[in-house]
């Protein structure tokens, strides 16, 4: 089908966005790489948007590191990222997840701060950083504040995004020296969503652990993460299977979604550390 | 609506070599503009929701899907279909060998495939079979079951490297 656009406006620089969103009269949509929002207003699963176009915006992306961690531009795309060596030597979680986001041509328009605003349950960049313990910058009408990756996903599609407040960063600690990520997961083919997936964090201060596509967000594994930093292993997978949600659907069934996070995590343990269950 | 906010958004960009000025219906994606309002017909509509890869197009040097991006965000772009590509002359011994290894039947994935494995031979060197795979895993052809097609790619890439080494 054909999009159903109310309009379209260009931002200049940050402020300029924030003041469109205010002028949109609650119809306002960020447009960014538009790899989902566009699909969805093809489908016309969105009509009517006031299109905030922030994809010109310069300041926005790029990667840097900025004191004790590394700062990702909201309008950096996936592709960059992938080829990114300060992503590479700090994050590799995130290099790893471009492997596996949809396909080369989306993921040379796709942002990662696009994914984490849509917050498809079923995509990597937020577990990512839910993994990681990233922080979530936005900007508004009030200025600007950071939500901790822990309180930013709160259901499908949904985000502690406010109305016209826009994302502009993540930040992220620096991989420290022996840090260990890992990112695995299960799809049908190539580039599709996921059926289930984790992301692996091992730090000297103990396993971080999330799960997407299991859920209507992805989930902070926290009883799992406790199970892991105790050495046992099968306490883990139980956990891990007791604290996700997964949905069932033409894919696969909720069970198997709940098998399949067990499964690999065993696999994910034995990639990064060895250790057989 | 506001005034800051517009329905039709005025352009200029070059396609395929040429400037073009245009005022285009702020929905309209690439694609279509393309298709209807130039009349470039060599990329193709399928599924629009970026899975099947038909409309995959080259966009400031990179593939993109034509189906993803507004003509309005276009605005000063460089923009080259498989018209432009073929005038060139730059995938000529690509379009012979999908010819030679019978690599296309009804056709109509075969600008966005070319427009993808561009891409790809753009990056050098030999890839092998299952990067090709990998590369075009998001370009969909219901004819062929893609052997025929990974074989024309990997042929392109032999000639191409023996080329550049003789």
């Amino acid at each position: 089908m054909k999009a159903l656009a109310g309009g379209y406006a260009r931002a200049r620089d940050v402020a300029h966005a924030v003041d469109l969103l205010a002028k949109a009269d609650g119809m306002g949509r960020v447009l960014a790489g538009g790899q989902s929002l566009i699909a969805a207003m093809n489908m016309r699963l969105s009509t009517g948007d006031m299109l905030v176009d922030i994809s010109r915006i310069d300041a926005l992306r790029g990667v840097t590191v900025d004191g004790e961690s590394l700062r990702i531009g909201a309008l950096t795309r996936h592709a960059d990222i992938g080829a990114d060596p300060l992503v590479a030597r700090h994050a590799p979680l995130l290099a790893q997840a471009v492997q596996h986001i949809a396909h080369a041509a989306i993921r040379n328009r796709g942002t990662i701060g696009g994914s984490l605003a849509h917050a498809d349950p079923a995509a990597e960049f937020p577990a990512c950083v839910l993994a990681l313990g990233g922080t979530i910058h936005l900007q508004g009408p009030e200025g600007a504040r950071t939500v901790a990756a822990e309180d930013f996903f709160i259901d499908i599609f949904e985000t502690a995004i406010a109305e016209g407040e826009i994302l502009t960063a993540i930040t992220l600690p620096l991989a420290e020296a022996g840090e260990q990520h890992l990112l695995i997961e299960t799809a049908r083919r190539s580039g599709d969503y996921a059926l289930a997936g984790l992301c692996l964090v091992k730090r000297a201060a103990g396993y971080r652990l999330s799960a997407f596509s299991v859920g209507p967000r992805p989930v902070l594994a926290v009883a799992a993460m406790e199970r892991l930093d105790a050495g046992d292993v099968a306490g883990a997978v139980a956990a891990l299977r007791a604290e996700i949600d997964p949905p069932g659907d033409t894919q696969a069934s909720a069970a198997y979604r709940r098998h399949l996070a067990g499964v690999l995590l065993t696999r994910a343990l034995h990639d990064l550390t060895g250790e057989t269950a | 609506m506001t005034e800051a906010f517009r329905d039709r958004i005025d352009i200029a960009l070059t396609v395929n070599g040429e400037q073009v000025e245009a005022r285009v219906p702020a929905g309209r994606h690439l694609v279509d503009f393309l298709r209807l309002d130039l009349g470039l017909t060599g990329a193709h509509a399928g599924c629009e929701h970026g899975v099947c890869g038909a409309c995959t197009i080259q966009v400031d040097g990179q593939a993109v899907r034509g189906c993803l991006m507004l003509a309005a965000q276009a605005d000063g772009a460089e923009v080259w279909t498989l018209e432009g590509l073929t005038e060139q002359g730059v995938i000529r011994d690509l379009q012979d060998a999908f010819v030679a290894r019978n690599a296309l039947q009804c056709g109509y994935c075969t600008p966005g495939m070319l427009a993808s494995i561009k891409e790809l031979l753009d990056m050098g060197g030999v890839p092998d079979r299952a990067t090709i795979r990998e590369h075009l895993s998001g370009n969909y052809c219901r004819c062929t079951g893609y052997e025929a097609i990974i074989d024309a790619v990997e042929t392109v890439a032999q000639a191409r490297a023996g080329k550049g080494a003789a």
